[in-house]
């Protein structure tokens, strides 16, 4: 679906399908999705637990490979970059998000969110300047110098969501990030990362809130690793349901 | 809520002719609760009639003003502090029609509650963008500040209702596979109580008491 002629998109997912596992143990965690994020967009993932939202998120980021199908990174097919230029893409171009924060313990916040961009070979004076404004648009700078340990989990959720948006990253994946934060918090997350699309990133987000899941352009619905709907399709009593399995 | 509390409640902070309470209700509710002259005009004649609003007179253009009396106060603070009565909230088409849907035959329920949640969601997205457009509002605004809030207000509660039906929902969908996956049982003769045993494809019961037990928990 939505393959747009014209500007490429900056996430595609085309027939993409994940299966971990092998013979009896096989489980399809994903089968046949097709996606596409452009940039501006901000699209949420929803559907119940196990069906998949997870595995689509990290296909997306590089971090797990498709057994079969393509993901495309601006244009880039990445199940053909080698290791090292995978990884650089990833730091260079990737914000993520994750379903548990990933904060390393033993750097402060302000460490944590300038990292990848010195392993991108930033000074560490240049780093640390884009992390406090990173840190600042989320609303967590007097934190710059604390510790996960000594931070609330909506504080350490805030601090993971600078890291992901530090930096030029055109796309930004976010699993569950409004997860540890109460209603107001939650939604000052949502905002950002509105703002960060309409600037010109391509945002997916998973969700399991239709409140948030509503800042979003489009929402899909997954389910058993299959998208069954999509708010921005026209027909979709003739998809739904019906799918290919 | 009644037309009748609105009234009151605006009259509390000045007295208003009409058209006036009718622009003003409006604008608190950001017209989501449409008022007609007529109503608010047979509202305002029941008030009087019971004592809870008097005529102050009218102005050049004849148009009568009405204020609280000391009875409409008291009513007005009695107001404030009750709850809102939840038991004659009326009955929505959603949960009748998939309880309809799990007990009569050949309906495509996973269809039905996918379909719902989709234009639930879009309907959110539309009150999404009404609601950013209405922080930016707000944020930028000082003199029409408490309006800008009370629509604010309105759109967050329309938003966190659709919410809640998205979830149910997802609750309607886990329960249906979950007793579409065990095995059959034999029909109650006794309906439930605790509100929890409307069946599905596995072994409904009898169709009265799957859409009372259904209503009831919906209330
Ligand atoms: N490394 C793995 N090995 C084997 N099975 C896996 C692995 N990762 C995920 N799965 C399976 O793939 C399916 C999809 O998992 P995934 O984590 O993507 O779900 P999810 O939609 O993110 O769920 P949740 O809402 O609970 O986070 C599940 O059945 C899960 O058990
Ligand atoms: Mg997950």
């Amino acid at each position: 679906m939505n393959s747009t002629a014209g500007n490429d998109p900056i996430l595609r997912l085309d027939n993409v399908t994940r299966v971990h596992g092998t013979d009896s143990t096989a489980v399809r965690a994903l089968a046949g999705v097709s996606l596409d994020v452009h940039a501006g967009e901000l699209v949420a993932v929803m559907g119940p637990s196990g069906s998949g939202k997870s595995t689509l998120l990290n296909l997306a980021g590089g971090l797990d490979a498709a057994t079969s199908g393509q993901v495309l990174i601006e244009g880039q097919s990445i199940g053909t970059l080698k290791g090292d230029a995978l990884a650089k893409l990833r730091r260079r171009r990737v914000g993520f998000v994750f379903q548990d924060f990933n904060l390393i313990p033993s750097l402060t916040a302000i460490e944590n969110v300038a990292l990848p961009l010195e392993l991108d070979g930033f000074r560490v004076g240049k780093a640390r300047r884009l992390a406090r404004l990173a840190l600042e648009l989320v609303g967590v700078d007097e934190l710059a110098d604390r510790y996960p340990d000594k931070m609330s989990g909506g504080q350490q959720q805030r601090v993971a969501i600078s890291r992901a948006l530090v930096g030029d990253r055109r796309l930004v994946l976010a699993d569950e990030p409004t997860g540890a934060l109460d209603s107001h918090t939650g939604e000052g997350v949502l905002r950002v990362l509105r703002e960060r699309c309409d600037a010109g990133a391509a945002g997916l987000l998973v969700t399991h809130e239709a409140r948030h899941a509503a800042w979003a352009d489009r929402v899909v619905f997954l389910r058993d690793g299959v998208v069954v709907d999509s708010t921005g399709s026209a027909q979709t009593a003739e998809a739904l349901l019906d799918p290919a399995v | 809520m009644s037309v009748r509390q609105g009234l009151l409640a605006l009259l509390a902070q000045e007295p208003m002719y009409g058209a006036q309470l009718r622009s003003e209700f409006e604008a608190r509710t950001g017209g989501t609760w449409p008022l007609n002259v007529g109503q608010v005009y047979t509202t305002l004649a029941r008030l009087e009639r019971d004592g809870l609003v008097e005529a102050v007179g009218a102005d050049e253009d004849g148009r009568i003003s009405y204020r609280l009396t000391r009875t409409g106060r008291a009513e007005v603070a009695q107001w404030w502090v009750s709850p809102v009565d939840r038991e004659t909230t009326p009955r929505d088409e959603l949960v009748i029609k998939l309880a309809l849907a799990v007990t009569v035959d050949g309906v495509d329920v996973d269809r039905v509650v996918q379909t719902q949640r989709t234009a639930t969601l879009r309907h959110l997205q539309d009150l999404t963008r009404l609601k950013q457009r209405a922080t930016t509002h707000l944020e930028s605004d000082e003199d029409n500040g408490s309006v800008d809030l009370a629509w604010l207000l309105v759109l967050e509660n329309l938003i966190y209702a659709g919410e809640a039906e998205v979830r149910w929902l997802d609750h309607v969908e886990a329960r249906l596979i979950r007793e579409a996956s065990r095995p059959r049982r034999k029909a109650r003769a006794i309906p439930t109580t605790d509100g929890e045993g409307t069946g599905a494809a596995g072994a409904p019961p009898a169709a009265h008491d799957t859409i009372s037990t259904t209503l009831r928990g919906a209330q």
